[in-house]
């Protein structure tokens, strides 16, 4: 048994009149009325969708912003009609699309009640019986006969979201409404749409939670432009979805990097930076110019020169150049590429946490040198540095570089937490003096599916005496 | 295969079905129109008072000569026709914006979208009945006792003339969504529309040609007929206009209907 059933849908919008509102005189002198009427341009908002959801089950569309979501439920609701192909559903739908979308500023919360129970097709006498229901469940008993013009947002949507939940509908059309209302009025939104699961009603629910989806759903859909992309099982169908997500945020990630990399040698080709413009970094201690800093940070660089050149320690915000992007140096060795690499030795953005990482660096040293150090530092978002550390810091004694070579920074195990980290990378002389220094140029990402927050996720494991007690399962 | 008759007449039986809905709509309409004012219900009746006490100003009091004697009291002559017509106008005016006005409505709920211009329609008729005992008090007032005979073709006269609005507000509150600038000419239109309408002035002193003119506007025969069941006596004897006007309005009806429906499915992308 099907609730509801849509074969070959395609939905094509139209345009009308192109970019202005067309107006009635021009369309006279033009001649254009018939013309103006027709649609000037199209965007198909489905192609060829089928999908069946059976009586009873629960079924969650994902997919981004514009992927046609919205469009296959309004099609389902009747709202639109399908361009192409059939939509079939059997019982009773209430749509939970637009929450309070019928409700009159001016009249009171009661009066809207009553029209709004109408408009999703109530009877006077159904809404006096629900209506106490619905109001214990807006929490609204207070305001019910204030004009709904003086209700918060929030109120707004709580007096929509009951009238509509009660409508007792066999089909409910959910469409990201989850994210109205506070902490404890979600729960009793959830409580509600469990409760018609139980009863054996049908739920169709499009969603960017795809936590609620894998929790909550029978089967699921993934819409990509338009275009059915899996459907079934909700973890097949989520997990497919992820691995798309990652993949354009790859792509995102690096168009993004080599941006940033061509600015910022576009920026300042070859020797140290002028003083004074941002970017000019107090390691470039070589140049003149930039001395008043020597004198500053003289007895510290003396210790920690190096570690300072990649680590940025938390210092005071005396630091004028924290967090600011470039590229400086002097080039004599220069960093012609950098990558990050997965397992496989593939080069990529997107991390899971835990995977091992490895950032490779070519350089080009124009003169062979006996003085180099190579560092990294890694970023988080906020400019924390989560990590920094250099060949020179781990005692490593530089002895010859000469032409084209390869350095590969290794971690084993990636242990942060999910976010978007940048990255410093240099090569140095052992006194600081930077022969290319590209700071915070590159972008990776740790995606997790665990919800921990800081920064740095230490191996871990919880241990309990055996009084304490979990229930198996989500 | 259905055919479009057919589709027609299940589009025409669904407004019987959601008459619920129209009758909490229109009731709504009135709710609100006033609420937060002081005078609330009482605006419907001054509207039209004070628009007669402006008329009688100027066409009794400056400009006495202007009428025969035939129209006098012609406070009265006028209200018979000003309190119809501000029915038609303002229903009009309204109905031409209400699809954009409730474009919530039509994109995100399941609405039948025809309902909103009739709704418009509909909110102003009862103005019009409200209005409607102040004309009885003035009926009083003047000793004018309509044949009971006459009042029989008062409800017809109300009926051609809500079955012709609704037709006309139907077929612009559908145009109007497309062409934005239909509500600015339409208000216009209708100050021009006013003057054509025998209602400042009686049909019978308009000369020769402009009364065949006249005779063209189909608020002529629906305004004639009121002034004929309730100002003069006699049988009326304007029947036969008013009869063929109540077919004619029916034919737009239907023709408004069919357009309406033929462009329903942009109204959700162009709202």
């Amino acid at each position: 048994m099907t609730a509801i059933e849509l074969v070959g849908v395609s939905k094509v919008y139209r345009r009308y009149g192109g970019r202005h509102f067309s107006t009635l005189k021009s369309a006279l002198l033009q001649r254009s009325i018939l013309r103006d009427l027709q649609p000037s341009e199209t965007f198909p908002a489905l192609k060829e969708v089928s999908f069946s959801v059976p009586k009873g089950s629960t079924y969650g569309v994902i997919g981004r912003n514009g992927s046609g979501k919205s469009t296959a439920l309004k099609l389902v609701a009747g709202i639109t009609k399908p361009t192409s192909g059939t939509v079939r559903v059997d019982g009773r739908i209430s749509a939970l699309i637009e929450l309070g979308a019928g409700f009159h500023p001016e009249i009171s919360g009661r009066e809207n009640v009553f029209i709004n129970g109408i408009m999703l097709g109530l009877t006077k006498r159904e809404i006096r019986e629900r209506f106490d229901e619905i109001v214990d469940f807006a929490e609204l008993r207070d305001f019910i006969d204030a004009p709904v013009k003086t209700y918060s947002s929030g109120m707004y949507m709580r007096l929509g979201f009951a009238v509509a939940i009660h409508v007792n509908p066999d089909v409910l059309l959910v469409d990201e409404v989850l994210a109205v209302g506070d902490e404890g009025f979600t729960h009793k939104c959830l409580d509600k749409f469990a409760e018609f699961r139980r009863r054996g009603k049908t739920i169709l629910l499009v969603t960017h939670s795809l936590n609620l989806v894998e929790r909550f759903c029978d089967e699921a859909l993934w819409l990509d432009s338009g275009v059915a992309r899996a459907l079934g099982d909700p973890k097949r169908v989520v997990g497919a979805y992820l691995t798309k997500v990652e993949e354009s945020e790859e792509q995102e990630l690096a168009t993004a990097t080599a941006r940033a990399v061509e600015a910022a040698s576009r920026q300042e080709p070859g020797s140290p930076a002028p003083a004074g413009t941002p970017g000019a970094p107090r390691e470039a201690l070589g140049s003149g110019a930039a001395a008043r800093f020597k004198e500053v940070t003289d007895l510290r660089e003396r210790h920690h020169d190096v570690s300072e050149l990649t680590a940025h320690p938390a210092g005071p915000p005396a630091d004028l150049f924290q967090a600011t992007e470039g590229r400086w140096g002097s080039r004599e060795v220069e960093i012609t590429d950098v990558a990050f690499l997965d397992t496989k030795g593939q080069p990529t953005f997107v991390f899971h946490s835990g995977d091992s990482l490895s950032i490779r660096l070519r350089v080009r040293a124009n003169h062979p040198t006996d003085d180099f150090v190579f560092g990294v530092g890694l970023f988080n978002v906020d400019g924390v540095c989560c990590y920094g550390t250099n060949t020179y810091l781990e005692e490593m004694n530089p002895e010859r570089l000469a032409g084209e070579a390869e350095a590969t920074f290794a971690i084993d195990s990636l242990d942060l937490v999910e976010g978007t980290y940048k990255l410093d990378v240099a090569v140095h002389k052992r006194d600081g003096f930077p022969y290319d220094y590209h700071r915070l140029l590159y972008t990776f990402r740790v995606k997790s599916r665990s919800r921990d927050v800081g920064i740095y996720r230490p191996r871990h494991r919880w241990t309990f005496s055996p009084n304490v007690q979990f229930r198996p399962g989500p | 295969m259905k055919g479009p008759p057919y589709v027609l007449f299940s589009s025409l039986a669904n407004l019987i079905r959601y008459r619920g809905l129209v009758q909490s709509l229109v009731a709504r309409e009135l709710k609100a129109r006033y609420r937060g004012s002081v005078l609330g219900f009482f605006w419907s009746f001054i509207n039209p008072l004070m628009l007669l006490l402006i008329y009688t100003f100027v066409f009794a009091v400056v400009l006495p000569a202007m009428h025969s004697k035939e129209i006098e009291p012609f406070a009265l002559f006028m209200f018979c026709g000003i309190l119809p017509w501000t029915w038609f106008s303002s229903s009009l005016a309204e109905a031409a914006g209400s699809l954009i006005s409730g474009g919530n409505l039509i994109k995100k709920v399941l609405f039948p979208a025809e309902i909103l211009p009739l709704v418009s329609v509909l909110a102003n008729m009862i103005h019009f009945f409200l209005g409607l005992p102040i004309l009885i008090g003035f009926l009083v007032y003047y000793q004018r006792w309509p044949d009971a005979w006459d009042l029989v073709w008062f409800p017809v006269t109300v009926l051609v003339q809500l079955v012709f609005t609704a037709g006309l507000a139907l077929i612009l509150s559908a145009l109007t969504v497309h062409f934005r600038d239909i509500r600015d000419i339409l208000s216009n239109v209708l100050t021009l529309w006013f003057f054509s309408t025998p209602i400042l002035y009686w049909i019978t002193e308009a000369p020769g040609f402009s009364k065949r003119v006249l005779d063209l506007n189909p608020m002529t025969h629906v305004i004639v007929s009121y002034q004929e069941i309730l100002f003069f006596r006699g049988p009326i004897g304007h029947w036969r206009w008013l009869l063929a006007t109540g077919g004619a309005s029916a034919v737009l009806f239907l023709a408004g209907f069919w357009l309406f429906d033929r462009l329903r499915d942009s109204f959700a992308e162009a709202v």
